[in-house]
């Protein structure tokens, strides 16, 4: 399943290069892509354990870019 | 600017004050530094704070933490004011970045942004404010005057005149009246109008388009992804730099350390490689929201990156270089009147939906449909119909050559049809197309920027060569049927050393669409086939889009490199500089957010087009 997210606050181009790479190698997570300039975050992942793979996304993306917050 | 950014303006002018008073009053020793302590903390607190958090999870080479070690190690070497001024100098220039970014942001997509917020539709005889999704076919739509129309339909009442710059880039209002169709996307200007959905808002136009431009972002150039590796290599790297030029003179030459670590510290001010990681990709952004702006709509930014490079461009004769309305410009009946041979060919050519074909039933006054009659597409060489008993061939003359029929004469401007019935030769009708009237501007135009213009076409040779002359193409590949196009294409594209682009119309021709280097569709209000297959896809039917397009991905390449060669040079400079000791923090500083800034500023050329390459 493919959904795209909202980002609010993403203010750094290499951090969203960094959650871009860290987000892909989850598992689960089939392809993935943040967009710095639309301020956008596409995650394709296995649909059953969708809600449990943005849980781990939130987590990481937190861990990159502190004040960045993911409209869900 | 946001509520944060205030925020941090506050702060950094407090802490300014601060240093300020620091700096004039007189204080022995540790008191000194005590007292620069405070604007320290007050302006650096989050920086510093970001940078324990992040290597807390192990992410080392952030440029938080590079400041932080940064400004700490200025205060340790006993530079106080130094390490206060770099981290106010630091968040100065993140706080202009974030808000430059953030405001090119927003006005390269307020550039794209076309999606209809709602729909007046009419529902009991009253007109209702509803979402564009919730709208069906069929229904009937009020537009208001400056009202953005919400959904492909068509005029029942009324008549006025419509904006269509936003799809198609073209700036004179077009006018509509009853029975026209009407673009979602595009804007009413100034008179009340109804009208009838033909489309629901997922298969409308402005769906379709920002479908488009929204995942364009995804499909990155190579420029791109090689600034996004060579960031992941040049901050480690120049941290190690900066780590050998701290220990390795004071330890192997015995130089002082005070002297070395300091210049050290230079190193790893500039080792961040924001400039290059944010001004590259707004440049393709900007450039393809300018294209955009301009009727043409790119898929990605590895398409202008390619189109920049086009050394040749082919286009497809018809509908794309000549306007594809056919009309019949001569009949040369064999055994039979003229009249008598359009009626047959018409008959035979009723069902079929190639343009010439349909300038051949145009021709003929219709007659009623007869429930007996067959007819079979042949594809690239005509249709063989069954009428009222009569077998009737109707297609070029590789279809007569086919069925063992001698045909006759077929020279001259145009395409010609030779019509055969029960086996016997009866004639000819000739269709002819009229050329675009800015298709041999483009062509010139497409000379002056170094790039070849190829014609590709189905046509005869003769018929071909006549267009070909009069637009000054380099060159023609005629007779082909569709599915030698694509081989015809590929011959091109082995000869020619640069990239090669398509223009075609998308009938026929999506297959060549998806080979060539960069394929560009045409008038994209017709079929979604030639979307899908396209790389970009041009909202109007006029070839000198295609000029337009190439000057505009020259120009935002231009601006790419620009930037990179910039940012790269200022940071080498400042390095050597550095290493030498002629640099220092304030400088790096400089080298770090400045070029930033000036990078973002270079970045936001790219998206205005207007007058470019003209």
């Amino acid at each position: 399943m493919k959904k795209v997210f909202r980002l609010k606050d993403l203010d750094c181009a290499n951090c969203a290069a960094k959650m871009e790479r860290s987000i892909r190698k989850l598992d689960g997570v089939n392809d993935a892509s943040v967009n710095f300039l639309t301020q956008k975050m596409t995650v394709d992942a296995e649909e059953s354990r969708f809600e449990e793979i943005m849980d781990e996304v939130v987590r990481l993306c937190r861990k990159v870019e502190p004040d960045c917050v993911i409209c869900r | 600017m946001t509520r944060r950014h205030k925020l941090t303006l506050a702060r950094i002018l407090i802490a300014f004050a601060l240093f300020i008073v620091a700096e004039l009053i007189p204080l022995p020793g540790i008191w000194k530094l005590c007292a620069f302590l405070v604007p320290y903390f007050l302006v650096g607190w989050d920086v510093l704070w970001r940078s324990l958090q992040n290597i807390a999870h192990g992410q080392v080479f952030d440029e938080n933490f590079l400041m932080s070690v940064a400004t700490i190690g200025a205060m340790c070497t006993g530079e106080y004011a130094e390490g206060v001024a770099v981290m106010l100098f630091y968040q100065v220039g993140e706080l202009f970045q974030s808000v430059a970014v953030g405001k090119s942001r927003k006005s390269i997509a307020a550039l794209m942004d076309i999606r209809p917020e709602y729909a007046n539709v009419l529902r009991d005889g009253e007109s209702v404010e509803v979402d564009p999704e919730d709208v069906e076919v069929g229904e009937i739509i009020v537009l208001k005057p400056g009202e953005r129309i919400p959904l492909d339909c068509v005029v029942t009442e009324g008549s006025g005149s419509v904006n269509t710059a936003a799809i198609t880039g073209e700036s004179v209002p077009r006018d509509v009246t009853v029975g026209d169709a009407l673009v979602s996307g595009t804007i009413n200007m100034n008179s009340v109008l109804r009208a009838r959905v033909t489309n629901i808002y997922a298969d409308s136009t402005v769906a379709r388009v920002l479908d488009l431009v929204e995942n364009s972002s995804e499909r990155k150039a190579r420029t791109e992804n090689f600034i996004t590796r060579f960031a992941r290599v040049y901050t480690p790297a120049v941290v190690f730099a900066a780590l050998a030029l701290a220990l390795v003179p004071p330890l192997a030459l015995g130089q002082p350390w005070a002297k070395w670590v300091h210049r050290a510290l230079v190193f790893l001010v500039v080792s961040c490689p924001c400039a290059l990681v944010i001004s590259v990709p707004l440049s393709f952004f900007g450039g393809i929201g300018g294209a955009s702006k301009r009727g043409v709509l790119v898929k990605g930014s590895n398409y202008l990156e390619t189109l920049s490079k086009a050394a040749a461009v082919v286009f497809d004769k018809t509908g794309t270089l000549t306007k594809g309305e056919f009309h019949v410009s001569a009949v040369h009946p064999v055994g039979m009147s003229g009249e008598e041979l359009l009626a047959l060919a018409a008959k035979a050519e009723k069902y079929s939906t190639h343009p010439v074909a349909r300038a051949i039933a145009a021709a003929a006054p219709a007659e009623p449909e007869d429930a007996s009659d067959s007819v079979e597409e042949l594809a690239g060489l005509g249709v063989r119909a069954n009428i009222g008993g009569r077998r009737i061939l109707a297609g070029n003359s590789r279809l007569m050559e086919a069925e063992h029929i001698a045909a006759q004469g077929g020279d001259g401007d145009g395409t010609v049809v030779h019509v055969a019935v029960d086996g016997t030769y009866a004639g000819f009708v000739v269709i002819s197309d009229q050329v675009k009237e800015d298709a041999a501007p483009t062509v010139a135009r497409l000379h002056r920027m170094g790039v070849k213009a190829v014609m590709l076409t189905g046509d005869r040779r003769a018929s071909a060569q006549a267009v070909a002359r009069e637009l000054q193409m380099d060159e023609v590949l005629s007779d082909l049927m569709p599915q030698d196009k694509v081989s015809a294409l590929e011959s091109l594209m082995e000869k020619t050393s640069g990239a090669v682009a398509f223009v075609g119309d998308g009938i026929n021709d999506a297959p060549v669409l998806t080979r060539a280097d960069v394929g560009l569709a045409m008038g994209a209000m017709g079929s979604d086939a030639a979307i899908e297959a396209a790389d970009m896809v041009l909202m109007d039917d006029r070839p000198s889009r295609v000029a337009e397009a190439i000057a505009i991905s020259k120009r935002t390449m231009r601006i790419v490199y620009q930037n990179i060669v910039f940012a790269l040079a200022v940071k080498l400079t400042i390095l050597v500089l550095g290493a030498a000791g002629y640099a220092n923090m304030w400088l790096a500083v400089f080298a770090d957010v400045g070029v930033a800034m000036i990078a973002i500023l270079n970045a936001l050329r790219a998206m205005k087009v207007d007058g470019v390459g003209q």
